[in-house]
């Protein structure tokens, strides 16, 4: 599979997401990852680190999040126009805010997703996450989110048009934390920058893959590569 | 064309026209002209409560029908909180004064563990301008929180917000919570927030799931009612 080779730019994966590579028809062992775009740098990087080569990606644009009402439907229609196609399929969405809806639709659909709130707690871990009971003034920002915050943050706040409604947005938070998935010296900036924005602390955590990997391990396991 | 003649003086508008102009001053988000628009229309009379509900709340319900829509953004949406908030601190004296008529009353909060209250404020601010009494407890209620306010202050309703998937659940702890103590169906239980959906408001044993401040003025005038007239009923 080339799809690592031709992935596309930060802002095609936010509104645009990223087509699926089809599978070669017949091949046995065979697993679809259906993602939020937000993810695509992520699980591709595990693919090739792990020669998980008989999975195939397709993200769905991950502007998604900006009205996770819309969620649950797209990945029900991007399951079932790839139903039959492939051995298996695997939601890479957590809950993301769907309030339990995409869990009752992948339930539904016979298909498995990623355990946990949001992808900021599967970065850190799930249960790591859920035992930071001191962190609720925190505002969380990923890799992909640091490099889309203008897009993500910024401008669907409308802060670039409202720099007064800073207060009412961000008002009840203290501190930003990065989680890290690669070490970058520029994303670091970046973050530390998006943090003065806010007016909010900055806080580095480094975090990896964290739960993404040892899912998709997971399920690499599950269905054989056929070699 | 001049700058100047494109201006509007607000002073010179006559009733109708100025209200119109307020509503179209609060769907921009202008809040130094709806607060003199308030002034103005007090000057000439209208009764605080009229001002509230034919200018204030007369032009959030077009803001609010724009957002469900998706016409108007969240942005838009606070930026015109932002206004309507300017005009009722200069009312909200003088209604104490004159004695609105009050519909209901409601103790609202978000829920332990959230801090997000931007849906929770909208949702105070449209229950006031209703005509309701708001005691709003804020972000990050424990249990003992909402329940001290339910005994204290004696209200119809119970409102909690959420805006994470993590913290929704806590909504049953409290609901759980006034089971056990016997209360529960002795007031209105309203929720709200972006993950949550009616199947979630009916699996917690909430009375109604709002999706937003407008349904929730208009779920909270339906249940109070109701309740009014059970108690003639009964």
């Amino acid at each position: 599979m080339k799809q690592n080779e031709h992935l596309p730019s930060d802002a095609t994966l936010t509104e645009e997401g990223l087509a699926p590579v089809a599978a070669p028809s017949g091949d046995a062992g065979r697993i679809l990852l259906i993602a939020c775009g937000a993810l695509a740098r992520e699980i591709l990087a595990l693919i090739r680190a792990n020669g998980w080569d008989h999975m195939t990606l397709t993200c769905l644009p991950a502007k998604l999040h900006l009205h996770p009402d819309r969620i649950t439907t797209a990945v029900e229609q991007t399951v079932r126009e790839n139903e039959g196609r492939f051995e298996r399929i695997f939601v890479v969405y957590a809950d993301c805010g769907t309030g339990g809806l995409l869990k009752a639709k992948c339930d539904e659909l016979g298909v498995e997703m990623v355990a946990g709130p949001h992808c900021y707690s599967f970065f850190e871990g799930n249960e790591a996450f859920a035992e930071l009971d001191d962190e609720i003034t925190a505002f969380y920002l990923t890799d992909f989110l640091v490099k889309q915050f203008d897009a993500f943050v910024w401008k669907p706040m409308g802060l670039d048009r409202h720099p007064e409604l800073l207060e009412m947005v961000f008002g009840n938070y203290t501190k930003l934390v990065y989680q890290a998935q690669k070490e970058d010296p520029a994303l670091y900036a970046k973050a530390q920058e998006c943090a003065a924005r806010l007016g909010l602390d900055f806080e580095y955590r480094f975090t990896g893959y964290g739960d993404l990997a040892t899912t998709l391990a997971a399920q690499a396991r599950k269905t054989a590569s056929p070699g | 064309m001049s700058e100047e003649e494109d201006d509007i003086i607000l002073s010179e508008l006559d009733d109708e026209e100025l209200v119109q102009q307020m509503f179209d001053d609060l769907y921009d988000g202008l809040k130094e002209e709806i607060e003199e628009g308030v002034n103005i229309l007090l000057e000439r009379g209208w009764e605080p409560y009229r001002v509230l509900t034919e200018a204030l709340v007369g032009g959030m319900t077009i803001v609010g029908k724009d957002f469900r829509d998706g016409i108007l953004f969240v942005p838009e949406v606070l930026l015109a909180a932002n206004a309507m908030k300017g005009g009722m601190a200069i009312l909200k004296p003088l209604l104490a004064e004159t004695g609105a008529p009050r519909v209901g009353k409601m103790v609202i909060g978000t829920v332990k563990g959230d801090i997000h209250d931007i849906g929770k404020n909208l949702v105070s601010m449209m229950m006031e301008g209703a005509g309701f009494e708001v005691v709003d407890l804020g972000i990050n209620n424990p249990v003992e929180s909402y329940l001290e306010a339910l005994e204290s202050e004696g209200p119809d309703i119970l409102g909690m917000s959420a805006l994470l998937t993590t913290t929704m659940p806590y909504m049953k702890v409290v609901i759980d919570t006034m089971v056990e103590q016997g209360i529960r169906d002795d007031y209105i239980v309203l929720v709200g927030g972006a993950p949550l959906n009616e199947e979630f408001g009916k699996a917690i044993g909430a009375d109604a799931y709002c999706r937003d401040a407008a349904v929730a003025v208009e779920t909270a005038k339906e249940f109070v009612g109701r309740k009014h007239n059970q108690g003639v009923t009964a």
